[in-house]
């Protein structure tokens, strides 16, 4: 079996004493998609960007098609391409300008980088705004000129952070259907999101990061599987109740149901068939439910079969789950970084 | 959307020092275009950047000019020497505010991660911003040669005086390199850079005699960087005893570049 990108140990430690990673270890096959699912603050991104040779590690090792980072950097650098957590283009620019620029500085001849720069902009129907600068570009535009930028040079190897969290559903449909036809070439790719649904569908193999470490790892649907297929929520009017309705529901499944407030929430194999179910016994305790929902496992589930903590907890937010919702961290978050002086 | 072949196009790779050396100088030609299309594309920018030393050679030549004595020369002969360096000494700041606004919006994480040469980020800026105050010389020129200046030498010492004042500024944009990388954002590091200018360039021989400054002040007036390039300026445009001048100021800019480069070209590499 050969690997693409291999991460031995990780380690990170930033100033100021905050350890972004604690011995992160993974290997990514060939021409597969590999998914670093976590939760805001997991690690993601420094481990991205220890693997992109922009920052260097403080300890362990790794390698992007047998090239060892930190010994050969330059080598490396060539080797793949990159869209960040935040659409690194040039606002002044036009989209076409934007993508030349990239192929130039990859060291393509002009020619071939305005040839180039001409077929992306057509496979990522951004024709007619080519020659607009980006300024007047959405944001789906724009993640979408980033991810054109990152494939200039077709790199084998391709390194995607969250690169659809803040788009709106269509936007996010549209990225999916790129990433996915790009597997279908062969390129490797590894993702972070904070995403269960797309690590699902995009990834063959799925690490779950948590504070730094790989908590668990496998297939989504080995992930899926110690998760239940989906998940049962039920919201009560009051605490005594949702404790009631806790002990009545939990013979109902193989995994232990959770309650935090007057929600109850119980992974489960069987959706329908369960659901009735678990009515029929509320129902004989003379128990009626606020909500009533099946739905999809998010991250937060997968933190809670791992951890026992909601994933939000982990990032420090401390937001229960809302019954109903399918993604946990939805929100655009403020960009990290140099005007809040945190990464100094 | 189709697609992408995964056969790799990669570009030719380095090796050797030869080859190095071209793709460096590639590397910096195309990021210098790209910085300067920024300041053609926000024309206001442009406008208002042009408006200021237009609004100070008006406002001393014909607000305060009346009131400066300058002994043996015309107030706006001795003025218009001063306007070309304090201008393009502010000009310089645009060096600071330049890379701090590509740090925070992340465009040099990108550059980062390409191969590409590292040096040339800074190198780019640095030049980019030496081309822009090329063009505020001849602003300058146009203006003061409206408003009454007169050159004193001969053309060729005037064109030397104004290159003079082009390497001195240069050496000042690798100075603000330093306060660009340290700042947090492009506005803190416009207002972190007025501390420095703003002494450098008003306690100086550039609008006022230093002789007319209480005494406290003439020893740092008379001998810091921007006087030496004033006086060296002056002596060029307008005459006097050049050959010290200029030497001063000369070494004055290989100094500031010879001390504050490495300290922005480490900054730049550590800085993550
Ligand atoms: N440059 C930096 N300086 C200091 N702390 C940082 C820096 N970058 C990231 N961190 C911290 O490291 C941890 C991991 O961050 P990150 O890798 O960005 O997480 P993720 O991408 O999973 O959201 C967080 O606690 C974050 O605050
Ligand atoms: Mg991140």
């Amino acid at each position: 079996m050969t690997y693409a990108i291999e991460a031995h140990e990780l380690a990170k430690r930033f100033k100021g004493g905050v350890v972004a990673l604690d011995g992160v270890s993974f290997a990514v096959e060939e021409g597969s998609v590999f998914g670093l699912l976590g939760p805001n603050g997991a690690g993601k991104t420094t481990v991205v960007r220890i693997l992109t040779t922009i920052l260097g590690t403080d300890g362990g090792s790794a390698t992007v098609l047998g090239h060892d980072v930190s010994r050969e950097p330059d080598l490396v650098r060539s080797l793949f391409g990159l869209a960040g957590q935040y659409a690194a283009v040039d606002e002044n620019l036009t989209g076409r300008e934007n993508l030349v620029m990239v192929g130039r500085l990859n060291h393509l001849p002009r020619k071939v980088a305005e040839r180039r720069a001409a077929e992306l902009l057509e496979e990522f129907e951004l024709v007619g705004a080519a020659d607009r600068t980006l300024k007047t570009y959405s944001g789906g535009m724009r993640r979408r000129i980033d991810l054109a930028a990152a494939l200039v040079t077709r790199p084998s190897v391709l390194f995607l952070d969250e690169p659809t969290t803040g788009l709106d559903p269509q936007s996010r449909a549209g990225l999916w259907a790129v990433i996915e036809s790009l597997v279908g070439a062969g390129t490797t790719v590894l993702l972070t999101t904070q995403y269960l649904e797309e690590a699902d569908r995009l990834a063959s193999r799925v690490a779950v990061v948590d504070n730094g470490r790989v908590i668990s790892q496998g297939t989504p649907d080995e992930l899926k599987a110690a998760l239940g297929a989906t998940v049962l929520a039920v919201g009560l009017h009051d605490a005594a109740t949702a404790e009631r309705a806790e002990r009545a529901l939990a013979p109902l499944s193989e995994k232990s149901p959770h309650r935090s407030g007057t929600a109850v929430e119980l992974p489960v194999d069987g959706g329908p068939r369960i659901a009735m179910e678990a009515l029929r016994v509320l129902d004989q305790l003379g128990i009626e439910p606020v909500t009533f929902v099946l739905r999809e496992p998010s991250l937060d589930d997968v933190f809670l079969a791992l951890t026992g903590r909601s994933a939000e907890g982990a990032a420090g937010e401390g937001v229960s789950v809302a019954p109903g919702s399918s993604e946990v961290g939805a929100a655009p978050q403020a960009r990290p970084g140099r005007s809040a002086g945190a990464r100094r | 959307m189709s697609a992408t072949a995964r056969s790799v196009e990669t570009g030719s790779q380095a090796d050797g020092f030869g080859a190095r050396l071209v793709w460096a100088v590639s590397d910096t030609f195309v990021l210098t275009r790209r910085n300067l299309v920024k300041y053609v594309r926000i024309p206001e920018s442009l406008f208002f950047s042009s408006v200021q030393p237009v609004m100070f050679v008006l406002l001393f030549r014909y607000v305060f000019g009346g009131a400066i004595r300058t002994p043996g020369v015309s107030y706006v002969n001795y003025l218009i020497p001063g306007i070309f360096v304090q201008t393009m000494a502010f000009g310089a700041v645009n060096t600071a505010i330049g890379l701090a606004e590509d740090l925070q919006k992340g465009i040099i994480e990108r550059f980062r991660a390409l191969p590409m040469a590292r040096s040339s980020v800074l190198a780019a800026r640095t030049l980019a911003d030496l081309l822009r105050n090329v063009g505020v010389a001849v602003l300058i020129a146009a203006v003061g040669f409206a408003v009454g200046f007169r050159i004193g030498t001969n053309v060729a010492a005037f064109l030397a005086g104004i290159g003079m004042i082009l390497v001195f500024a240069y050496a000042l944009s690798w100075g603000f390199a330093v306060i660009g990388l340290f700042a947090p954002n492009s506005e803190t590091a416009q207002v972190m850079s007025f501390p420095v200018l703003f002494p450098l360039t008003f306690a100086s021989s550039a609008f006022v005699p230093v002789a007319s400054m209480p005494s406290w002040l003439q020893g740092f007036a008379s001998h810091q960087p921007v006087s030496v390039a004033v006086d060296a300026a002056r002596a060029l445009m307008v005459g006097g005893p050049t050959t010290s001048a200029v030497w001063q100021s000369v070494a004055w800019s290989v100094g500031i570049v010879v001390v504050l480069a490495p300290v922005a070209v480490r900054r730049y590499r550590t800085s993550t």
